[in-house]
């Protein structure tokens, strides 16, 4: 299903100032139905609270956000979410967490039981359905993370840097994990990340994001088909293309807050 | 494995053992005065009589015990069903925590035991007084750990549940509930401890059926018989150091997941 995100517009007033600061200045894109978008991004550019607005998890001042023909007015089964910290329910199974959307939804146990297992065989995790997250790695728990979202069929995943936190070589095979996944599903699927890398290697396209407030800057094809070689010519030519932009976008937002502090 | 642990339970005897052992010696060489404190195995003879005889003559060991947790059950019982679900509550909405805050704050300090009188008052002599102020000494315990057991749910997890579509209902039962679990048992352990202490003191003023451990304790004290006085305590010792012992392999089996 495809995703469309128009005019967001999004301030916070300052907790200690009061004074107001616009997060997010208008930001708008479209994922066409089973493609991925990656939101490249500084951390602080107001990414989250953009995929937190996607997901109805808050509301925009401006702008909407449609899924399909639908208009995001709260969460929706059809968007799932899946932050930086997994969020497994530390009391359950590897195997229950998996369960938890579908025993929401009052889907029966056998059933539900037999769908969970096949989420935790697509994201390779078979065996550790009896496991508690205590046990088991930051890497498999986003992948547990990942079988949840899936198993009550979302049309759109968002993903909030899920890797961020994971060592290079665990990364890596998770990313792969997820475009495994991404082809047996058809999810479309919004890709938040600070890693250059990371973004081309997933994307169909990149978006690169401005800060104060955050726009959409620039948009980046990326017409490679997988699998995708990570240190390949044409990936390193997006990779050079992106990094100079943002290098750029670095030196205007210094400038920027440089006048801002120049004394009249 | 379980030869050594059991071995080591044994081990952690052996000082309890020394002690009684050198209490006795101590009595009967005279130093303690037997009226006064009587040496253990007076008590232990003072339990076979209990047991057998009952005190007054009639009313056996078992029933004074079985009275008295009968009335420790209902008042812990009573307080679970109250102070979990409104912990619950009170600890999800900011704005309700203001408001019974000051009640219970103005609750808490008050004694059980003050309540006596007000109890008798309104529910007379008997065990509905004693099930009351037992009710009131284990309601704070359990209210206040689930309600700081809620607060330590990280937002993350509710929100993941919202994600996937979770009612309130939802989210009570699978993410705070559960969540709110270890907090609880700690406040249950309290509850329980509190409980079987106000309990005793209760018996004391409040029952007249006849029956409980308290009670008996007053009955032996009314006869001028030390070694029954003992008996009767070392019995409501044994009796709460199983029920914690009950309440933690109940812990161990809910938090296996920590």
């Amino acid at each position: 299903m495809d995703l469309r995100v128009e005019g967001i517009e999004k301030t916070f007033a300052g907790i200690a100032s009061g004074e107001r600061r616009t997060i997010l200045g208008g930001v708008s894109f479209a994922a066409a139905a089973g493609s991925i978008v990656c939101l490249l991004g500084p951390s602080g550019c107001g990414k989250t609270t953009l995929l937190r607005i996607i997901a109805g998890l808050e509301a925009p001042d401006r702008g909407r956000v449609t899924v399909g023909e639908r208009v995001v007015g709260g969460p929706l089964r059809e968007i799932g979410y899946i932050t930086q910290e997994p969020t497994l329910l530390p009391w359950r199974t590897v195997l229950h967490n998996v369960e938890l959307g579908l025993e929401i939804a009052g889907i029966p146990r056998e059933e539900r039981r037999a769908a969970a297992m096949r989420h935790l065989e697509l994201v390779e995790l078979s065996g550790f359905d009896g496991y508690f997250p205590k046990q088991i790695s930051g890497g498999m728990k986003q992948k547990v993370a990942l079988a949840r979202s899936l198993a009550v069929g979302p049309r759109v995943l968002l993903l909030d840097e899920p890797f961020a936190a994971l060592d290079a070589q665990t990364r890596n095979s998770l990313q792969e994990v997820l475009l495994h996944v991404q082809a047996c599903t058809g999810t479309t699927i919004v890709f938040v990340t600070h890693n250059v890398d990371e973004a081309v290697f997933l994307g169909d396209a990149v978006l690169c994001m401005t800060a104060h407030p955050a726009r959409v800057g620039k948009s980046v094809a990326v017409d490679v088909p997988h699998p995708r070689d990570r240190t390949g010519p044409e990936l390193n030519a997006l990779r050079k293309e992106l990094l100079a932009f943002l290098a750029e976008e670095r030196q205007r937002a210094r400038d920027a807050t440089g006048s801002e502090r120049r004394p009249a | 494995m379980s030869g050594g642990r059991g071995g080591n339970r044994l081990l952690q005897l052996l000082p309890v053992v020394a002690v009684a052992a050198l209490w006795e010696g101590l009595g009967a060489a005279g130093v303690i005065p037997e009226n006064r404190l009587p040496s253990p195995l007076r008590v232990l003879a003072g339990l076979v009589e209990l047991l057998s005889r009952g005190l007054p003559p009639g009313s056996g060991l078992l029933g004074h015990c079985a009275a008295s947790l009968r009335r420790v059950f209902g008042g812990v019982g009573a307080a679970l069903a109250v102070a979990i679900p409104l912990g619950l509550l009170v600890g999800r909405s900011a704005r309700l925590r203001s408001l019974v805050h000051p009640f219970i704050e103005l609750t808490r300090p008050i004694p059980p035991l003050a309540w006596v009188p007000l109890a008798i008052l309104w529910f007379g002599i008997g065990d509905l007084s004693a099930v009351f102020i037992i009710f009131l000494g284990a309601f704070f315990p359990i209210l206040l750990n689930t309600v700081s057991g809620v607060l330590a749910i990280e937002r993350g997890l509710l929100e993941a549940a919202v994600l996937l579509g979770a009612s309130r209902r939802d989210l009570f039962l699978k993410v705070l509930a559960p969540g709110a679990t270890p907090a609880i048992m700690t406040g249950v352990r309290i509850a329980v401890g509190v409980g079987w202490m106000t309990l005793v003191a209760a018996e004391f003023t409040g029952v007249r059926s006849g029956y409980g451990l308290g009670y008996l304790i007053m009955t032996a004290r009314d006869i001028q018989r030390a070694d029954l006085i003992v008996a009767g305590m070392l019995v409501i010792g044994l009796i709460g150091f199983a029920m914690d012992a009950l309440i933690r392999t109940l812990e161990r089996r809910l938090l296996r997941w920590r």
